[in-house]
């Protein structure tokens, strides 16, 4: 089977569907391919909220928020997208707003704004609220909206159809890619003028995730197979208040609201480390203190291997009417009322900071000769991207900015890749062959390996060789397990060849996405000796911008590595040099 | 722990029936979603289902649990009585195992056109609307679209293309009730006659098995008094 649109767009999160409504209303033709249902999508999990510098709380400009994103990421951000991203919040705030997202409101009637974690007025002052808020599900929010605008716009959608591969021709140019059904397990080839991959992050990279069980990178590896590297996967977030053991998301939001973390000593620990941004400093810091609590021996419990998130001061009233689902989710999960019981919390793998290396148009762009070409053809945009907007350490509030804002790019980028290239290219039929050889290598019978069993091992290994703090030792150990999983791949059985709604299938073809990007990820952590916003290495403790202020690219080719300058230019404004960071 | 779970491939079995199996060790605070990946990961990888984020948020892994619809992944296992019975949601068409065709389901809801219709030019920045106006959408917004609810109701198995059911109606109360949307009378139009919205008798399954703790019976309720109040 196969189809034709002007515009596929791969994955139905925030980022896809933004740029999916616009197309559509553009009246492009667009074809929309989700593994799961649109509003099961990650962005759906989003809590805490999306900034913009609206002021309407405290004072506040796009510029200050911009030296936060650049301060946050430290300085591995390249300072051109960032502008970009932050002069534009502002307006996609207020586009989301007309659009119908339930935002919380103040009494005035303007759209309500809390505090978030390095957010700060006049460059490094006061705290700033520049979070905007639906109640602590801003993400589900979102997502429902955008996609309800899509209905009423006629996008096309091809709901729980799973990507195999891209198609990409001799030349270069990306052309679709061979999706599956996952109902009929029949495969379907999608031809497209421009494909855009917005797939999201890989957080099942990490046994204990704030994620869902859908974030495997499969955009970010169809990305590897296609000869595009992936640019700076060391950077992995770990967010500091995921459920201790469980990984279930607690919004920073909680602490933008007056929460506080305390250890074992009932101590508010963050004092020591931020003095005066205390809980509410960058993730990366507030992540590496509570490991650093525990790892003297300073954690809750009879293990002492958890710090506690304290909001029962809060008063029943704020927690119902700002966090009531995480109350709702604390209740259900551990069974106590937050509003009168501490929380336990750990550091939990959370977020892709790396991905596919994109402009701030969107484009995938790759190293040519002495600067970058653009891919024809293909875009990618949100977690699965890097533009680079959040570098090394991403700001709580920017994610769900991020995809908004270069969805939008990409969309304005793909209707004039349109206007100038009106016809489809005829098929590359090598490249249809090699995609449907992925899938036929799933037909075998034979093998000794499980796919969850391996899965489980990948997850271990990648949380305990590459979690929070690492050392080159520790970090080549962890390099070989991953290689020797990925040998044992080959091996791997499935035991079931049905065509109707084959999960097991489907999990054999993440797996082989996860394994991707896992080595990707050892691999550069391995490389850069320095430690720098949440690649943290014990060997190395100092960030070194003489010889470390760059982007890591990883190609699958080789497993080799390249690295490519930060843009440390903005569009209009001075740029932000490094400086130490503190908070 | 023992359960029995509704198998039904339709490319090997003639009809569906009831596959046992034991779980060793349950460990405190299971979910019945840890239990089914537990299954599925140690004893057959071939049983099916959908899930996703794990907490509640998705909506995907919406199933019948001892004769009541839930979310696997919020439903303790410690609460449940065995051996536990797992099957699809009711009244649907089976894909395989637990997963069913939600086609009409999705049907029902574009129906309702759930997005918000403003007519007067948009402003510079954002629409004004009081904390009490947003108050409003509290209970109504926060749908995952799950199925539970609607899968739940006699009316909706008695007449699933007509009746609109519970959770496409509450799309619909959700947008009358935004001080934004300046849709009111074409959204009423499209509810009247003897079904879309009329066919709902009050059982309150709905209300009963939402997961999320949403109450779609009252606003259906207050659909019902619009259309009243508009007929007047």
């Amino acid at each position: 089977m196969r189809r034709r649109f002007d515009t596929l767009v791969i994955g139905s999160g925030g980022g896809g569907l933004r740029a999916a409504l616009q197309l559509a209303q553009a009246e492009a033709t667009v074809a929309v391919v989700s593994k799961v249902f649109p509003t099961r999508s990650h962005t759906v999990a989003a809590q805490g909220g999306m900034n913009a510098a609206l002021a309407n709380v405290l004072p506040d400009n796009w510029h200050w928020h911009m030296y936060d994103t650049v301060k946050g990421s430290d300085y591995l951000g390249d300072q051109d997208a960032i502008e970009y991203m932050c002069r534009a919040a502002a307006h996609l705030v207020v586009e989301l707003e007309h659009a119908g997202v339930p935002f919380s409101r103040l009494d005035n009637g303007k759209i309500y704004q809390r505090p978030f974690g390095g957010q700060s007025q006049n460059f490094g002052g006061e705290q700033a609220a520049r979070t905007c808020a639906a109640a602590d599900r801003t993400g589900h929010a979102i997502l429902h909206t955008l996609y309800q605008q899509n209905i009423r716009s006629r996008t096309h959608f091809f709901d729980e159809y799973f990507a195999i591969d891209l198609i990409r021709d001799r030349q270069g140019y990306v052309l679709g890619a061979l999706v599956l059904e996952i109902e009929t397990g029949e495969p379907l080839l999608i031809e497209a003028k421009t494909t855009l991959i917005a797939t999201g992050g890989v957080g099942q990279l990490f046994r204990t995730n704030t994620n869902a069980y859908i974030n495997t990178g499969d955009g970010m590896a169809m990305a590897l197979r296609a000869g595009i590297p992936v640019q700076d996967m060391e950077f992995f977030q770990f967010h500091p208040t995921g459920i201790a053991g469980k990984g279930m998301l607690i919004s920073e939001g909680v602490r933008g609201e007056g929460g506080y973390l305390i250890n074992g000593e009932g101590e508010r620990f963050m004092e020591r480390y931020a003095p005066k941004a205390r809980d509410l400093a960058s993730r990366d810091v507030v992540s590496r203190a509570i490991t650093t609590e525990i790892r003297e021996g300073r954690g809750c419990g009879p293990d002492r291997n958890y710090v506690e998130l304290k909001l029962d001061h809060l008063g029943e009233k704020t927690i119902a009417k700002r966090l009531p689902a995480i109350r709702q989710m604390v209740q259900t999960f551990l069974h106590i009322d937050p509003a009168r019981e501490p929380v336990p919390v750990f550091p939990t793998a959370h977020y892709t900071m790396g991905g596919i290396p994109t402009d701030r148009a969107g484009r995938v762009v790759v190293p040519e000769k002495e600067g970058e070409e653009p891919i024809p053809g293909l875009y990618a945009v949100g977690e699965c991207a890097c533009v680079s907007v959040h570098g090394a350490n991403r700001l709580g509030g920017n994610s769900l900015l991020d995809i908004v804002v270069f969805g939008r790019a990409a969309g304005n980028d793909i209707l004039r890749f349109l206007e100038e290239n009106r016809r489809h290219r005829p098929l590359d039929q090598e490249s249809v062959d090699r995609a449907l050889e992925r899938l036929g290598r799933w037909e075998r019978p034979d093998g000794t390996e499980s796919v969850a069993g391996l899965r489980s091992e990948l997850q271990q290994t990648m949380e305990h060789y590459c979690g929070v703090f690492r050392t080159e030792e520790v970090l080549q150990e962890g390099l070989q397990k991953v290689l020797d999983i990925h040998k044992r791949l080959s091996d791997v059985r499935l035991d079931d060849h049905s065509r109707v709604f084959n999960t097991a299938r489907i999990e054999a073809l993440e797996l082989e996405n996860l394994v991707e990007l896992g080595i990707a990820t050892v691999t550069s952590a391995l490389a850069r000796k320095e430690s720098r916003g949440a690649h943290s290495r014990i060997d190395y403790p100092e960030r070194d911008d003489e010889h470390w202020l760059k982007h890591t690219l990883f190609y699958r080719e080789g497993r080799a590595l390249d690295f490519k300058p930060v843009r440390l230019k903005p569009l209009s404004v001075a740029p932000f040099p490094p400086k130490p960071r503190t908070y | 722990m023992q359960f029995r779970i509704y198998r039904y491939n339709p490319e090997t079995d003639r009809e569906p029936y009831m596959q046992s199996y034991t779980l060793d060790r349950v460990e405190n605070g299971m979910m019945l979603r840890d239990a089914l990946l537990v299954i599925k990961a140690e004893q057959d990888s071939t049983l099916t289902f959908r899930h996703s984020c794990g907490e509640g948020v998705c909506g995907s892994d919406g199933m019948n649990i001892n004769g009541t619809n839930k979310l696997a992944c919020t439903t303790r296992l410690s609460e449940l009585k065995e051996p536990v019975e797992v099957r699809p949601l009711p009244g649907q068409p089976v894909i395989r195992d637990l997963v069913v065709d939600l086609t009409q389901f999705f049907r029902h809801y574009r129906a309702v056109r759930p997005y918000l219709t403003a007519k007067s030019p948009e402003p510079e920045v954002e629409r004004l609307q009081t904390p009490e106006e947003r108050e409003q959408l509290d209970g109504l917004y926060e749908c995952i679209l799950c199925a539970c609810c609607s899968t739940a109701c006699p009316s909706y198995w008695w007449n699933p293309e007509k009746f609109r059911g519970p959770a496409a109606l509450l799309q619909s109360a959700r947008f009358l009730a935004d001080s934004r949307d300046e849709d009111t009378d074409r959204r009423l139009d499209e509810l009247e006659g003897p079904y879309k919205l009329f066919r709902c008798h009050t059982i309150q399954n709905c209300t009963s098995v939402c997961p999320k703790g949403l109450n779609p019976s009252r606003a259906i309720g207050d659909i019902r008094k619009l259309m009243l109040r508009r007929n007047l």
